[in-house]
């Protein structure tokens, strides 16, 4: 390779960082050493050191001790801890790293989230002798509060256990059920020795049953810039550039969402709108800014704006309020006291205010909820804040930057908590279903007389709900039209529930604000899974562009009466069929939020049945859909 | 559909924009070190890059040993004069007038002088609440624990043990007056990102960066210029040698290495086969086992 090639493969590199928690004796220090020394990352002089350090400590043999590369101040290296957050820098040929590394003891719960909360992926590491223990359930917890969405279980130490398969499947098996609570969806389960070598950077062969990816190769590979909110516009403006006379700008990282030049905006809190006149950077004017650019914008108009306002589209506008709810990580000596002022710093807003209420905490080895009066060091719960000043905000989850909050003492000027937002409608959604599966106590099932197979034998058929998806054009009205007279004129009783008769009445108080869109899906949902207890096949045509949304949609309606079909048409196709011009408008920012635009649409990945409308007519749609029903023995 | 993605370095430079802006928003009286090296090339480069179309709103301020080489003085008044950025030099004067120079006390008594009581005396002087650094986690260990904000008391000393937690991209500006609070904004590069950057952006460095044939003293193996009056010991004889500088720092201390890297890309390429940390060349990091920590406890960058 060339030093040309090189540098070219090397500003193509994308970034990483992930955060890893364990202690000493997991082996974590060892499993990055590893990492860094067999993918020849470790500098000679460091590894000479290393190598004198090691035998003056004798707690390696003769072999290398990489936890005394890891653990940077002294004093860790007295006492054989590793007490802080390092970071580590590494890459590959396909990607560079950053790594997180922090201590796993129940006393660095706020190092563990100070890693997690830059990350985009975790690893959590289990000793294979000792399975699945509280530290492993902590750390993951802990993972899923900040918002990672990719978790890697490193199961190490196999080594030990000679390599058994079996030892493997428990683990995974344990972790598995109690990792059904938690938030994260995308977990896998890597078996390896950090100290010989095995799956680290290459498989070995010791374990030719596991036929996963080694755990570098699963490091370069991971997809994760699909975790980018790229939907919900959110500029927090950080500094008002006025260099003179006659240049007025508003610098800023784009949060999240799209900034377009033209794009209408509007100004937050004073709700008074304009259009982005430019994005300037020293490189150049941009047609579009997306996270994490850091950019400056000039507006069409002369408008009062000042530092802590968020530019935001008209029509998908944050949270604003001075009450919210949020989980609570203390990271202070001193113990939380309520209803005292703290700041509170969020966006580019630092603004006093005080800890109303304490739900609850959580006890982090147990995810048990107890009552209390105060948060002491390294403890988390969910309390109700309330600040002197309104907030823009957005949940956590759905928008870390927007979500997130730092508590700082006004005596001390010590940062004494980090916070996680709520949204307030989602919040029992998102928390209270995983541990009841009800919202309120005062709700009871009454056992109807009338069963479902009453409803099936009385109406011939069985339910089912056909969930269309696709771009807007890609056929998905014009075939639930006909696939429901279709099913009418062959005896069946069906029904379409789309966009239209949703949004005219059961989600009339919803708009097109990123949380609003996941709601109404939501209620799809819920509405068609009444329909479906009622017998009915439920034909839902919907853009739903994200995975999530769906997947959401499918385990409310149940996997077995769930059939995803996506309806798939190139987008030019797309925008010929459309006569009501409405990707025009979207191109020229009149729209916002447009799926296949200016918004994403994720495709399914493995939906029941993919229907090419630019190729085949709505006739044969319609009888591919009921082929596929009679197959599964539905009709 | 544009997936809009981010290369590695653009994601870098987006961080340390956004830092160096927060900055300036956040503090009255922000300088920025600039030590000539190029850290400080790329780091000033951010700070132009942060306040495009105007100039940078802060000064930047050389802690001057006087033991620089003349290649580094010269470099130094040309581009900030060129960038049209207010420039302070700073020097313990006092210090120097009795006689403290690294041959006759030592590399630790010297830099503790010369550098680090220099440094707090400007930052005292100058009432900056707020002093950015070029210096990178990657480089030496108790750099990779270190705060993007680190806070310094009063005396500009730093307490490893009690950072404040830093979370996300909120970065906790608040001290006290005579408090003061380190930045470092290239916290997350690494050596290459820093040459690849310069290479990428065209941003001028001290020629000696750049290999050519130099007179040098070898001693222990490591190769030390000629820069200034350097006492020779018994049976050393200056000779020419082909190298380069990786770290720039005090003539009497920084060390050359033997390269024929004469633009950036060879030097890159270099990066990529030499398997030696950068810092090897600076002297004082050898001093006593964890030597970089004691000196930033006391107030060292």
């Amino acid at each position: 390779m060339t030093i040309y090639e090189f540098l070219k493969q090397n500003e193509q590199k994308d970034l990483l960082r992930f955060s890893t928690a364990g202690s000493v004796d997991d082996g974590k220090s060892t499993l990055i050493g590893r990492l860094l020394h067999d993918s020849k990352l470790i500098y000679e002089d460091h590894l000479a050191a290393l190598k004198s350090d090691s035998i003056k400590r004798g707690t390696a043999g003769d072999s290398y001790d990489f936890a005394l590369l890891l653990d940077g101040l002294k004093a860790e290296r007295e006492q054989n801890i590793t007490i802080d957050v390092a970071y580590r820098y590494f890459s590959t040929p396909k990607r560079k790293f950053i790594i997180a590394d922090t201590p796993g003891h129940e006393h660095y719960t706020r190092n563990m989230a100070t890693g997690a909360s830059t990350a985009d992926l975790a690893v959590i590491l289990i000793d294979a002798r000792k399975g699945v223990i509280t530290q492993s359930k902590r750390h993951s917890f802990i993972m899923s509060l900040l918002g990672i969405r990719h978790l890697v279980v490193a199961i190490n130490k196999m080594d030990l256990v000679n390599y058994s398969e079996d030892v493997y499947e428990k683990i995974k098996k344990d972790f598995s059920e109690f990792a059904a609570k938690l938030d994260i969806h995308d977990i896998t389960f890597i078996p390896l020795s950090a100290l010989k070598g095995d799956n680290v950077v290459t498989p070995g062969e010791n374990m030719p049953w596991y036929r996963g990816r080694p755990f570098l190769d699963y490091l370069e590979t991971v997809h994760f810039i699909g975790d980018r909110n790229l939907i919900d516009l959110r500029f927090p403006v950080q500094y008002v550039l006025r260099p003179h006379q006659d240049f007025r700008g508003y610098s800023g990282t784009v949060a999240s969402g799209i900034l377009r030049r033209g794009d209408e905006i509007m100004i937050l809190p004073s709700g008074r709108k304009s259009r982005i006149k430019s994005i300037v950077t020293y490189d150049g004017e941009q047609d579009e800014a997306f996270p994490p650019m850091a950019v400056t914008v000039t507006l069409e108009d002369e408008i009062d704006v000042s530092r802590g306002d968020m530019f935001v589209h008209p029509h998908n506008i944050p949270d604003i309020s001075h009450t919210f709810e949020a989980m609570l990580i203390w990271m202070s000596e001193e113990p939380m006291r309520p209803d005292t002022p703290y700041l509170f710093k969020h966006t580019m807003n630092t603004i006093q205010g005080e800890i109303k209420n304490l739900r609850y905490k959580v006890d982090v080895n147990t995810l048990h909820r107890e009552e209390t009066k105060q948060l002491s060091l390294n403890e988390i719960g969910r309390t109700v804040i309330t600040l002197n000043r309104p907030l823009l905000y957005d949940d956590y989850n759905r928008n870390r930057a927007t979500g997130s909050f730092i508590i700082i003492d006004r005596l001390s000027n010590i940062t004494v908590g980090a916070g996680m937002i709520i949204h307030r409608r989602s919040n029992e959604l998102i928390v209270d279903k995983k541990v009841s599966g009800i919202k309120s106590d005062y709700i009871h099932h009454h056992n109807s007389t009338v069963t479902l197979e009453d409803r099936m034998k009385r109406l011939k058929q069985r339910p089912v709900t056909i969930w269309l998806t696709g771009l807007p054009k890609s056929g998905k009205s014009t075939i639930a039209y006909a696939l429901e007279k279709r099913l009418f004129d062959m005896g069946y009783t069906a029904h379409v529930l789309d966009g239209e008769n949703l949004r005219y009445g059961i989600s009339s108080d919803l708009g097109f604000s990123g949380n609003d869109r996941s709601e109404n899906i939501r209620r799809a949902a819920e509405v068609a899974k009444l329909c479906n207890n009622l017998g009915m096949i439920t034909i839902a045509a919907f853009v739903s562009p994200y995975e999530e949304d769906r997947t959401n949609a499918r385990s409310t309606i149940g996997e077995d009466r769930f059939l995803d079909v996506y309806l798939y048409a190139p987008l030019d196709e797309c925008i010929k069929r459309d006569t009501e011009g409405l990707y025009a408008k979207a191109e020229k920012g009149e729209i916002l939020n447009f799926s296949g635009v200016s918004a994403p649409y994720e495709p399914p990945t493995n939906p029941s049945l993919m229907l090419p409308t630019h190729q085949i007519s709505a006739e044969e749609c319609v009888e591919k859909i009921i082929g596929t029903l009679k197959a599964k023995k539905v009709l | 559909m544009d997936s809009y993605t981010f290369t590695h370095l653009k994601q870098l430079e987006a961080e340390s924009i956004h830092i160096i802006r927060e900055v300036m928003a956040e503090f009255e009286n922000p300088v920025m070190l600039y030590s000539i090296g190029k850290d400080s090339s790329v780091m000033v480069r951010l700070a132009q890059k942060a306040f495009y179309p105007g100039k940078i709103p802060f000064p930047l301020m050389h802690v001057d040993t006087s033991f620089k080489f003349c290649e580094m003085y010269e470099f130094r008044d040309n581009f900030t004069k060129k960038i049209d950025v207010k420039l302070i030099v700073h020097t313990n004067i006092e210090s120097l007038n009795k006689g403290m120079n690294p041959f006759d006390y030592g590399t630790q008594k010297c830099c503790a002088q010369l550098k680090t009581q220099a440094l707090l005396d400007a930052v005292n002087e100058g009432g900056f609440d707020a002093a950015f650094g070029g210096a990178r986690r990657e480089e030496e260990k108790s750099r990779a624990k270190e705060r993007i904000y680190s806070f310094r008391n009063r005396y500009g000393q730093w307490d490893p043990k009690n950072q404040r937690p830093e979370l996300w991209n909120l970065y906790n500006s608040r001290h006290d007056k005579g408090e003061s609070i380190r930045v470092f904004p290239l916290s997350n590069w690494t050596e290459l990102d820093v040459w690849h950057y310069i290479y990428l952006e065209k941003i001028p460095v001290v020629p000696m960066y750049f290999a050519k044939e130099r007179e040098m003293i070898v001693r222990e193996g490591m190769l030390i210029p000629l820069d200034g009056p350097i006492p020779l010991e018994s049976g050393e004889k200056p000779q020419m040698v082909m190298c380069r500088f990786r770290t720039l720092g005090c003539y009497p201390c920084t060390g050359a290495v033997r390269s024929h890297a004469d633009t950036v890309e060879k030097i890159i390429e270099e990066l990529m086969v030499v398997r030696q940390s950068e810092r090897i060349t600076r002297i004082i990091d050898h001093d006593a086992d964890s030597s970089m920590e004691l000196k930033k406890r006391e107030g060292y960058f």
